[in-house]
């Protein structure tokens, strides 16, 4: 409808980091994840302690001590044996229940961003692009959580308690156990995220682009396959393809590079700390049981570390996620309601008063109407007409207040009148509204695609609605009737039958003032004809603006306008009043 | 672990780097097997050996030093390798798909839902990437590792290799259990998350449409809802496979404490020494490690299952019947056959013999018994109400549709028989909803022939008084289109595909389905009288 505004950029400063800012859309949910991180780091415990006491153990054993002075220790073994997967079991199952809800919270945020910004303020995404943004990006905040923030958390108890409980045993080899955990837990995946924040924000483009030429390799393929430039599509696509291959075998030697320094840090650790532990014990510092309890606490404190190479790639690609959410929910609405909104008549026939209308799609842009200004009567059916470009869309859209106006007014109402400014956007569009330009068939039944308009609608209404369409036949002749699924964007059925169920919706929704932009499209040129017969017929006592291009058909109008570059040019009044 | 399922095998016959994979993953998990041994060894020998206060052993721990380097050059290895197999894997069947999707009629492709496809061509195949990096690398080690351990445990130690060897089964045992249950669920899961992810889609593209009506905010509750389905199908998924990782976990946990303990109670009495201990220790947990990771990928082998059947079945979905595709590149189970050259259709009549078309799941046929000859240069205006066939004659003329029944023919030869790119090219097409693609507006009017220059371009805008409105659009001919060519009203859209038709050397036959109708004149179209 309108050329679509560009992204506004978020000012940079202030603004809390874009990760820290889904993570705050995420935290609400903390009271279901932090079980779920407790249980995680329990069971890490549980494993590094079952192979700590078991060393000790085996230690204690071969000094040959009475049954009695290592049964706590046999009982210990067992009892974290057990615990190990039990706890496991609650972390992951508790993890994924918090995640999911967290992230079903967040969706339906995310979509409450896009309601204000449909259609004039989103920006000219493509739908392959949205498709990624909201299902892609929303699941990385799950991946932020489950893969990065309960992991890190885990491995920080770990490392924490092995360092210490080596530090108790013999503190120049907790020191070296903890510096060289430090090194791996925090330098090597911040290697890993330096390393990898290109390739993520890189793949996220290449992804957004496969998904774009999908999308357009399968709607477009009429139009493709006539220029025999389906080829030529799918060799892009092979490109894409190729490209998101290319970067993916870039990111494997990073990913694995972290995991192999991980094992080559534990080999070092456990090196020096059974040196040090050697040293120690020679020097009658170490008692004999410790000896071996400090190496495979050395061993099993890095075990916890492994998820943290593959949570930092995950953090690179959550970033470059987060930024693009962020960008959706900073794009301002164009359209705000003010803060006491005055209430429209509704019970009379009402009628609108443009003057002077002047609306930008862009501030400093060209002027997309500059000074229109037209009378609908209440209880008339006036008919513009217009070149394509001259502005009828974006006027539909100021009334529908899905655009703001800059200048001029737009007043509604019988006895009494309302500035639409003055009036909650939600409120205008229950008494203005119709067929849109770019109205969408959902991928539902006909009868849902229907009922849309007026949820409380009868079997009969829909009938009569159909029947005033010219759509009833047609329903009737499918097998199924009111209950044919129709596809995505009405691929299914034909341009006419198209128009026909987005006017029978308009009639259905029955509002006092009706605007109908381009009922026609598509129509031949007959059936046009008869359709806006028909319409001005449907709506005879009903305040109606009708935008079209069709000529024919109109005698029945009660007044015929022409828009062109913005203003009105020519009034035609037509024969009948 | 479990036999491979037919789609398995399907995959790893279809990518032969499968295979290989395989069969080199299994080589290094031995290396790596061989390496723990090493490293427990050593280990064990310098701590018993500190133990009974024998000197102090450096060259060992050196030994042990270059043990743990060699297995993280084994780690790295493994990992690229995995990654580079799956990066290429995924490629693969990238390519294929949008290669069928080349292949497939254009009329039905154009009523697929785009956004299932899209979604399992960008995210969806990342399901692979678990499956050949953890999946199948940890299904060969779990063949031979186990063994290597428990034949060097039983070297050294035949009593704790038997309890080794007795618990061990367990876990494949129980992971076969479970893992049958969740297939079928995760096949389930999948379906949804598809389904949910074509709902956004379409929720969000009828965005305006639900504003209009006052809708949005209902809808806010269905996107609400439809994510609590998501969360509580995923959960009935995962109780039941996390169920399977809690019985292995807890077998293989509790196995290693039912070797050390007796191990401990053997020492206590001196019936084994030190070093053996511990490196039974050590080596214990090594043994179940692979099993344990394999039950653990075991959900992500049921997700890729489900994936690669959804890949092989838009492979294997058959042709529409009679449906003439371009000729050109192989791809998918496509085989172009031999076809005669297009006549030049500026001397060669077009006839329609008795020609009927029926859709399928259409009880009335598109077309019945439709004769019609057009001879060159003769313009011809087909007229009739919606829904009476005429975009199927059109759809017929371009080898859209094929007829069910009778002939079209350009001059003497059958139009099945005909190089359809040949034909198309000679023929201009403008649909009643043309197709804008997400590309600038110069190359969408580029399309039709991509060499234009920009004065071509503009040319061709001219011609399809277009160039105004263009010339208004933020960039001009470079303005990247949004979805379907928001943006632009519904004329100026078919203006710009008008202008893609006229960008290329002049069309012999033109058959516009009607642009002038919903394109109100500014200025004559200089092209359109030509409309056949």
């Amino acid at each position: 409808m309108t050329p679509c505004s560009k992204v506004t950029t978020p000012a940079h400063g202030p603004e809390p980091h874009p990760t820290v800012r889904l993570l705050r859309h995420l935290l609400p949910y903390w009271r279901r994840l932090l079980p779920a991180a407790l249980a995680s780091a329990g069971s890490d415990l549980a494993a590094a302690a079952l192979m700590a006491t078991a060393a000790w153990l085996i230690t204690r054993a071969a000094e040959q001590p009475p049954l009695a002075s290592v049964s706590i220790a046999i009982v210990a073994v067992r009892a974290l044996a057990l615990g190990r997967g039990v706890l496991r079991y609650t972390d992951r199952l508790l993890g994924h229940d918090g995640v999911l809800r967290a992230v079903a919270g967040f969706r339906t945020r995310v979509y409450e961003a896009l309601v204000p910004l449909a259609p004039a303020g989103t920006p000219a995404f493509r739908s392959g692009d949205l498709l990624t943004r909201l299902v892609d990006d929303v699941d990385c905040a799950q991946d932020l959580l489950l893969r990065v923030l309960i992991p890190v958390a885990a491995a920080c108890a770990v490392a924490a308690t092995a360092t210490t409980t080596a530090a108790v045993l013999l503190p120049q080899a907790g020191v070296l156990l903890g510096l060289i955990l430090i090194v791996a837990g925090l330098f090597v995946p911040c290697l890993v995220l330096t390393l990898s924040r290109r390739a993520g924000r890189e793949e996220k483009a290449v992804r957004a682009e496969l998904a774009i030429l999908t999308v357009d390799a399968i709607q477009g393929a009429p139009d493709l396959a006539a220029y025999g430039a389906r080829g030529r599509a799918e060799e892009r696509s092979h490109q894409a393809s190729a490209r998101l291959a290319a970067l993916e075998r870039q990111r494997a030697l990073t990913t694995s590079l972290a995991s192999a320094v991980v094992l080559l840090l534990q080999g070092g650790a456990l090196v020096g700390v059974t040196w040090l532990a050697l040293r120690a014990h020679t020097g009658g510092a170490l008692p004999a049981v410790h000896l071996t309890v400090l190496p495979v606490l050395a061993l099993v404190s890095f075990d916890s570390l492994t998820p943290l190479p593959s949570a930092a790639r995950c953090l690179a690609e959550v970033r470059a996620s987060a930024r693009r959410l962020a960008d959706l929910l900073d794009t301002p609405p164009p359209v705000t309601d003010p803060p006491t909104p005055a209430l429209l008549p509704t019970d009379e026939p009402l009628g609108v008063d443009i003057t002077n209308l002047r609306v930008r799609h862009r501030p400093g842009g060209a002027p997309a109407l500059d000074g229109v200004s037209l009378r609908l009567p209440p209880g008339r059916r006036v008919v513009l007409l217009g070149a394509s470009g001259s502005g009828k869309s974006t006027l539909i859209a100021a009334l529908m207040r899905f655009v703001p106006y800059e200048a001029g007014s737009i007043r509604v109402g019988g006895r009494e009148t309302r500035e639409l400014s003055e009036c909650a956007a939600s409120d205008v569009r229950r008494v203005i509204t119709g067929v849109t330009q770019d109205a969408h068939v959902f991928h539902a039944t006909i009868r849902a695609n229907l009922v849309l308009a007026r949820p409380e609608a009868t079997d009969a209404e829909l009938c009569a609605v159909a029947r005033r369409a010219r759509l009833l036949d047609w329903i009737e002749s499918l097998p199924n009737r009111w209950d044919t699924l129709l596809s995505g964007d009405g691929a299914t059925m034909s341009g006419g039958q198209r128009q026909r169920l987005l006017l029978a919706r308009a009639l259905l929704a029955d509002p006092p003032i009706l605007v109908l932009d381009e009922p026609t499209d598509g129509l031949d040129p007959e059936t046009a004809a008869a359709v806006l017969a028909d319409i001005l017929d449907a709506t005879r006592g009903r305040t109606t603006l009708l935008v079209t291009h069709a000529r024919s058909g109109l005698t029945a109008a009660d007044q015929v306008l022409t828009l062109d570059g913005g203003r009105i040019r020519t009034v035609t009044q037509p024969a009948t009043t | 672990m479990r036999p491979l399922s037919p789609v398995e095998r399907r995959l790893i016959r279809e990518l032969p780097s499968l295979g290989r994979h395989m069969t080199l993953s299994t080589a290094l998990a031995l290396a790596g097997a061989a390496l723990v041994i090493v490293q427990a060894s050593l280990l064990a020998s310098v701590l018993a050996d500190g133990f009974a206060g024998h000197g102090f052993p450096t060259a060992t721990l050196a030994s042990l030093g270059v043990a743990a380097g060699l297995r993280a050059l084994l780690t790295w290895t493994r990992g690229v390798l995995a990654q580079c197999v799956a990066a290429d894997a995924k490629r693969a069947l990238r390519d294929r798909i949008t290669g069928r999707l080349r292949h497939t009629s254009p009329l039905r492709s154009a009523a697929r839902r785009h956004g299932e496809t899209a979604t399992l061509i960008t995210r969806g195949l990342d399901a692979l990437d678990p499956y050949i990096v953890g999946y199948l690398p940890t299904m060969t080690a779990t063949a031979v590792v186990p063994l290597a351990i428990v034949g060097w445990l039983s070297w050294i130690d035949w009593v704790s290799a038997l309890i080794v060897v007795v618990t061990l089964p367990l876990i494949p045992a129980f992971g076969a259990l479970v893992g049958r249950h969740t297939a079928q669920r995760t096949a389930r899961q999948w379906g949804l998350l598809a389904r949910l992810g074509g709902h956004f889609l379409d929720v969000v593209a009828g965005l305006p449409t639900l504003r209009a009506f006052g809708r949005e905010r209902h809808q806010t509750r269905v996107v609400g809802e439809m994510a609590d389905a998501h969360r509580r199908a995923t959960l009935r998924t995962l109780r039941v496979a996390f169920l399977s990782s809690l019985v292995l976990e807890t077998v293989a946990t509790f196995s290693v404490a039912l070797v050390a303990v007796p191990v401990g109670l053997r020492l206590l009495d001196g019936d084994t020494d030190l070093r053996t201990a511990l490196i039974i220790l050590f080596l214990a947990p090594e043994a179940y490690l692979p099993l344990r990771a394999a039950g653990a990928a075991f959900h992500d082998s049921a997700e890729c299952i489900a994936v690669a059947e959804r890949v092989f079945t838009i492979l294997d979905t058959p042709d529409t019947p009679g449906f003439v595709g371009g000729a050109g590149g192989v791809g998918g189970a496509f085989t172009p056959m031999a076809r005669a050259p297009a006549p030049d259709a500026r001397t060669a009549q077009l006839h329609l013999n008795q020609v009927t078309v029926r859709y399928p799941g259409r009880s009335a046929p598109a077309l019945l018994n439709v004769s019609l000859s057009i001879r060159p240069g003769e313009h011809i205006a087909v007229v009739g109400p919606s829904g009476a066939g005429k975009s199927t004659l059109l759809a017929v003329l371009l080898g859209f549709a094929a007829p069910g029944a009778g002939r079209v023919a350009v001059g003497a030869t059958d139009l099945a028989h005909l190089d359809i790119d040949g034909w198309r090219a000679q023929v201009a097409w403008v649909p009643q909803r043309p197709h804008l693609f997400a590309e600038t507006v110069a190359d969408n009017i580029r399309l039709g022939r991509p060499g234009a220059s920009d004065a071509e371009v503009r040319q061709a805008a001219r011609a399809a008084c277009a160039d105004r409105f263009i010339e208004e659009l933020p960039q001009a001919y470079a303005t990247v289109l949004g979805e379907h060519g928001a943006g632009l009203s519904a004329g100026q859209r078919q203006r710009i595909a008008l202008a893609a038709r006229s960008s290329w050397t002049p069309p012999y036959y033109s058959s516009t389905n009607r642009p002038p109708t919903s394109t109100p004149r500014a200025r004559p179209p200089s092209r359109v009288p030509r409309s056949a």
